[in-house]
């Protein structure tokens, strides 16, 4: 096993050349460039000023060598300077808004498996109930609606309509002058528009997932067994049949990260988060490369992670596979 | 592609498919017909009406300046018709391409792609396509090209799956006997009897490609205003949030048939098929 980790984690390093290659060049290839953007509104910048400002940003030297050099800062954990007025450390700028990112991604991902996984039991085993085809219209449905949309939908029903929730940022304007108590209430009347958002799109997923591993498993021959010896539906159920069920869930988790990272620069917008997905928005409209070429490098890391994780936690949990050496 | 009349005796039985084919054939018929449909023009600005309420005149009333909403909502439709459709087309022929090139040859090749596929998955997609739309000036052409560009991997994978089974089969082998060579072999004889999954991995792409192009136009880089579409519609939504409904409502619910419909479809093309698949 430990071996095998080694191996996943050396293999991750080509990848990650590769996928940052990739970036780069696509980034830099494209017409146009960051320092037209600040000076395009100043009619007295002079040819040679601009070109000032390309030597300051390194942007005057061959491509390669700009890389190299991103990859040399990158392999002490340096990930640039940002190209932003305030020319602060790109991992600076990242760390301070990680966190709240994580935050929320990390409570939608509960709330997924809270609900999801009662779900499909559920309609697995009332198969063709009418349960089950209420959750199958509502997966349908689930998959095909843009989650944007929902959140705009829900802002003006809990926000405008109703006056229930607010619908932007993650704190009140006097949050600083609240007692302790109320101040958290606020953090949560805040997040739950969000959280509940982006936990939509994953719901419908997992959840007919979860349907289709139940039947698979319900259909085997150690269940029909266990019934046969004259154990109770119910147990055979929810102790034989859930576990084994459970099993490929985890894979599932390891597999969400790129989408929920990449949902997340959609619901920050919407409800003013300052998250990660924010800022790379923000970077992106200002053509800021190294916060882009960060947050694209930690986005992979984090998605390298997420499958290796899920194919650990496989194996881990589940006897049955043996790691290939 | 095998079609026979079993694929659509069962596709004609199977409700999801017919409510999907409903759906889809409707939306071809409103975009196709768009410019007499319309009852005004999508672009014609009405600063005494702005914002009007849904009523007899403007039955889902009238944006920040004053266009009917439903005008732009039907030009809207032809819109993302276009980009789910071109860009699907960009993902499917690269996937059959790359895939079968896989399937076909094996060891080196299939290692290459299948490793480039790899890095392709990696990527959060949406970060991808945000950033290279942003820095390639948005425009309806370039996101039907980078939509395109990152969906493909699927289809390849797909593709040479049923490369790798179909190759050791015997018509392939007799094909290779009587001297076809390796393209002919790859596009005449194998490929047809891989179209099936292509076609509904198709179809569920273009409802894939309507829900990306709709959110970048959400996010004022895909779609650009004047130019309507169900995207930059929902924009000026949220920025009057508190006093239009409706321009919030409309657009996202065409937005939501529409893909319903392509899923609807793909999934019971899916099942008539293969009536084994189900599920």
């Amino acid at each position: 096993m430990v071996s095998y980790l080694a191996k996943r984690l050396v293999f991750m390093i080509p990848l990650l050349l590769g996928i940052t290659i990739i970036c780069f060049a696509v980034m830099h290839l494209a017409p146009g460039s960051p320092t037209d953007l600040q000076t395009e509104m100043n009619p007295r910048v002079s040819a040679e000023a601009k070109e000032r400002l390309r030597a300051l940003y390194e942007l005057d030297k061959p491509l390669h060598v700009q890389y190299f050099s991103w990859v040399r800062k990158l392999a002490v954990l340096d990930l640039g300077t940002s190209f932003s007025p305030d020319r602060r450390p790109v991992a600076d700028k990242i760390l301070e808004r990680l966190p709240i990112t994580i935050v929320l991604n990390v409570l939608s991902m509960l709330l997924i498996l809270l609900v999801a996984i009662p779900i499909g039991v559920l309609s697995a085993v009332h198969q063709d109930s009418w349960f089950d085809r209420a959750m199958s219209v509502f997966v349908f449905i689930g998959f095909a609606i843009p989650t944007f949309w929902l959140a705009l939908l829900l802002m003006i029903f809990f926000g405008v309509q109703l006056g229930w929730l607010p619908i932007s940022g993650i704190r009140s304007l006097n949050w600083e002058y609240l007692p302790p108590w109320s101040a958290a209430a606020d953090l949560v009347k805040h997040l739950i528009l969000p959280v509940l958002i982006s936990a939509f799109g994953g719901l419908a997923g997992l959840s007919r997932y979860m349907r289709a591993n139940m039947l698979e498993v319900i259909r085997q021959d150690y269940i029909t067994t266990a019934r046969a010896k004259g154990l109770s539906r119910r147990t055979v159920i929810y102790k034989h049949a859930l576990r084994n069920a459970l099993l490929p869930v985890v894979t599932i988790l390891g597999l969400s990260v790129p989408g929920l990272i990449g949902g997340s620069v959609i619901f920050e917008t919407i409800f003013a988060i300052p998250g990660m997905g924010q800022l790379f928005y923000m970077a992106v409209m200002a053509r800021d490369y190294p916060t882009v070429m960060g947050i694209l490098f930690i986005g992979a890391v984090l998605t390298l992670l997420g499958n290796l994780l899920a194919d650990v936690s496989y194996a881990l949990v589940d006897p049955r596979i043996r790691v290939s050496e | 592609m095998e079609m026979h009349s079993d694929f659509w005796e069962r596709f004609r039985a199977n409700r999801m498919a017919l409510a999907g084919s409903v759906l889809v054939l409707l939306l071809f018929v409103v975009s196709l017909f768009a410019p007499w449909i319309s009852p005004y023009d999508p672009e014609a600005i009405d600063l005494k009406l702005v914002l009007a309420e849904p009523g007899w005149a403007h039955p889902f009333g009238t944006d920040q300046l004053g266009r009917d909403v439903l005008s732009r909502m039907i030009w809207g439709a032809q819109i993302s018709l276009k980009v789910g459709f071109v860009a699907t087309g960009i993902a499917v022929l690269i996937g059959i391409v790359l895939g079968a090139l896989a399937g076909y040859y094996g060891r080196w090749v299939d290692t290459t792609i299948m490793r480039f596929v790899d890095i392709m998955l990696c990527f959060p997609t949406f970060f991808l396509i945000l950033a290279v739309i942003a820095f390639l000036e948005p425009s309806i052409w370039n996101i039907m090209a980078v939509i395109g560009l990152t969906g493909w991997m699927s289809i390849a994978r797909l593709v040479r799956a049923d490369f790798i089974s179909l190759k050791e089969r015997d018509f392939v082998k007799a094909a290779r006997a009587i001297g076809a060579g390796d393209l002919r072999i790859i596009f005449l004889h194998i490929l047809p009897n891989a179209m099936a999954s292509v076609l509904v991995a198709a179809t569920l792409g273009v409802a894939g490609a309507i829900l990306t192009e709709s959110a970048l136009s959400f996010l004022g880089i895909g779609v650009q205003p004047p130019t309507p579409s169900w995207g930059n519609i929902l924009t000026a939504g949220k920025d009057n949030i508190d006093i239009a409904w409706w321009l919030s409502l409309y657009p996202g619910l065409a937005i939501l048939v529409t893909v319903l419909g392509y899923n609807l479809l793909g999934e019971g093309i899916r099942d008539s098929l293969d009536p084994r698949l189900r599920r």
